[in-house]
């Protein structure tokens, strides 16, 4: 069953005397009920502004966002409001998203109270499971954040999203700002919730192996457009997209052999989103790229946007 | 250059039980602990740990940079022969720059907002040769910007920081450091902060420069990944101690230390098993006010024994040139 549907999303932001910047430039993709969808890219992709579009922090300036097969894309204060009890976010900054004059009870509980939810048992009560269900002790309901290390509080983050039962939840890069002994940790606690409570994720991370690890299906973004979706196995062991490629090329891993040949070494940065290339937006870095790319833009068939996928060309 | 650890028979950079303390109005902050290490000529050395494992503290001391009033410095830091600690500002500063160059996580930092890319770098390098003249300067910065991948180097060298991009930025602050030739660079996070594509170029960078240049290295890192790729040799610090320290072959293929082993483990990868569970260290880093008793790690380690509680590890070596801090190494692996 379909939770979540985009439809053309777009996002562009207007720079003063400077044009717009296509944050996202129509994008689709649907996230079934329960399962875990990975939004992947570099910085400027516009992962990031996708997954607050879907939370709706920030509105839409074309295409559709239906939920529960609602259109959301447009919803007013009150509506949203409503909408939150299902669609919730994780933020990356552990540190940034916490009230820290708020004790770590009312910042779980706020959800419950600004939509006047009174669950049986009480707050308190149903505080006190959600610290447990993350792996806090309920005893720290008392407690301020800066008590709490940074994977604790990543935890509360995780307590405050789960306390109105969400359908959905976004989860901006949750883990990238841990330390690596600790994103372990985060990692298992969501992909535990994930299970036990049969959430649905979009996770948003530029950490390939990271979202390997979470992720049941995944969508490459690059400036602004969805470059490759599928299923993880496809994207991890047959990936279609140069891009895609390249991104997995460069990752360094230990496990990796060192210096290994083949890899892909893509050349320059990601052009700027104010001013993308025309065709194939990747075409400026592309090995494989000919004239078609430069005046056609690819369209996302069999979950792959170029001329001349992998695979095609024997 | 790769190969095990010999003997060391001319490291440029030698570094003797450096200890590095802060009073705070919270108690004295052990930042590093006894720390020792060598850098040869054409070697990279990665120092890899977690936040507050005093990795990045121990790189500030290297070039000099704490400030007396605020840390304690002691032990030796030979850069060249020459010891760094204690020495007076001016002279440590003449080294700074010359013999030992830096490269930072975030460049914009390092870069001045105000003045021309190439301005900030032609200074660098007057700086440390007075008789160069302006022409000079400027040809030798339009080198080394090329030299670093930048393209149109002469009509990059005229534009601001904020002109360039990530990638660009970080290039430019290679070349400002690699300006005037030295013996030693120190890069901490230098792609911490760059997307994956572009850290790949970066790293690559380094690597063809060390080679033209024959520099000493310390690479500072929380990435294994990186270090795998680049670094000979491996340090892993904890608590402000060293754990481990050996080849990278050694400390990151036969690890002995159960923090690096742990370390190794709870990455995930693009191979393996992504069905399972990843493997976490159990707790978090430790307070570097009140470290624990024993082995630092101890709290955190499934095979601590009464001992490990009690008493600090010493450093011992457990092959040629493979060293661990740990009451029992090679429980782990």
């Amino acid at each position: 069953m379909t939770l979540l549907r985009v439809e053309g999303l777009t996002k562009h932001f207007p720079v003063r005397g400077r044009g717009l910047v296509r944050a996202v430039d129509g994008i689709d993709f649907a996230v079934a009920a329960g399962e875990t969808l990975g939004l992947v890219g570099e910085s400027g992709c516009g992962k990031t502004t996708t997954g607050r579009m879907l939370v709706r922090l920030l509105e839409p300036t074309g295409g559709r966002i239906v939920f529960e097969g609602r259109d959301i894309s447009h919803l007013g204060r009150r509506d949203l409001r409503l909408l939150r009890q299902d669609l919730q976010i994780i933020f990356q900054d552990p540190y940034a998203s916490l009230n820290p004059r708020h004790t770590v009870g009312r910042i779980v509980a706020m959800p419950l109270e600004v939509n006047g939810i009174r669950p049986p048992g009480g707050v308190k009560q149903r505080v006190r499971e959600l610290l447990e269900l993350v792996g806090l002790n309920p005893e720290h309901y008392n407690r301020y954040p800066h008590e709490f290390s940074g994977g604790q509080r990543q935890r509360i983050g995780i307590a405050r999203a789960l306390a109105l039962r969400p359908k959905l939840i976004v989860a901006d890069e949750p883990v990238s700002a841990l330390d690596v002994s600790i994103q372990a940790q985060v990692v298992n606690l969501l992909r535990g919730l994930q299970r036990d409570l049969g959430l649905a994720f979009v996770f948003i991370a530029h950490d390939l192996a990271v979202v390997r690890h979470f992720c049941q299906r995944v969508a490459v973004m690059y400036l602004g457009r969805i470059v490759e979706i599928g299923d993880r196995e496809q994207i991890y062991e047959r990936p279609r997209h140069p891009y895609t490629r390249a991104l997995l090329s460069a990752v360094p891993e230990v496990t990796a052999p060192a210096r290994a040949n083949g890899r892909i070494r893509l050349a320059g940065d990601v052009p700027t989103p104010l001013d993308p290339p025309s065709g194939c937006r990747f075409r400026t870095r592309c090995w494989k790229a000919r004239d078609v790319c430069a005046t056609t833009e690819p369209a996302l068939t069999n979950g792959v946007a170029c001329h001349f996928p992998e695979g095609d060309d024997g | 250059m790769r190969g095990a650890v010999g003997p060391a028979a001319d490291p440029y950079l030698q570094v003797r039980d450096l200890r590095v303390r802060f009073a705070t109005e919270d108690g004295v902050v052990r930042a590093v602990d006894g720390v020792s290490f060598a850098v040869e000529r054409g070697r990279t050395l990665g120092i890899v740990g977690e936040s507050g494992s005093g990795k990045s503290v121990t790189s500030l001391a290297v070039l000099g940079l704490h400030d007396p009033k605020r840390a304690t410095v002691t032990g030796e830091i030979l850069v060249g022969g020459r010891d760094v600690v204690g020495r007076p500002d001016e002279e440590v500063r003449r080294l700074r720059g010359r013999d030992m160059a830096m490269i930072f996580q975030d460049p914009l930092s390092a870069l001045h907002p105000y003045y021309p890319v190439g301005r900030q770098i032609a200074e660098a390098y007057r700086v440390h040769h007075p008789r160069a003249g302006r022409a000079e300067a400027r040809g030798r910065t339009v080198q080394m910007l090329d030299r670093v991948g930048i393209p149109q180097p002469e009509r990059r060298a005229r534009q601001y920081p904020h002109e360039f991009s990530g990638g660009m930025r970080q290039r430019a602050m290679i070349a400002m450091a690699l300006v005037n030739d030295p013996d030693l660079l120190i890069a901490d996070e230098p792609t911490t902060a760059l997307d994956v594509t572009v850290q790949a170029q970066i790293l690559d960078l380094l690597e063809d420069l060390q080679k033209e240049f024959d520099s000493a290295i310390v690479l500072i890192t929380h990435d294994l990944g990186v270090v795998s790729q680049v670094a000979d040799d491996v340090l892993v610090m904890y608590g402000g101690r060293a754990v481990e320290h050996g080849s990278a072959e050694q400390v990151l293929r036969r690890p002995r230390h159960p923090y690096t082993s742990g370390l190794l483990a709870c990455v995930p990868t693009l191979h393996g098993d992504a069905d399972a569970d990843l493997v976490p260290i159990p707790g978090s880093p430790p307070s570097l006010i009140h470290l624990p008793a024993g082995c630092a790690f101890h709290p955190r380690c499934r095979y601590a024994d009464d001992r490990s509680r009690a008493e600090v590890p010493e450093l011992r070596s457990v092959a040629e040139g493979h060293l661990v801090a740990c009451h029992r190494p090679g429980v782990a692996s």
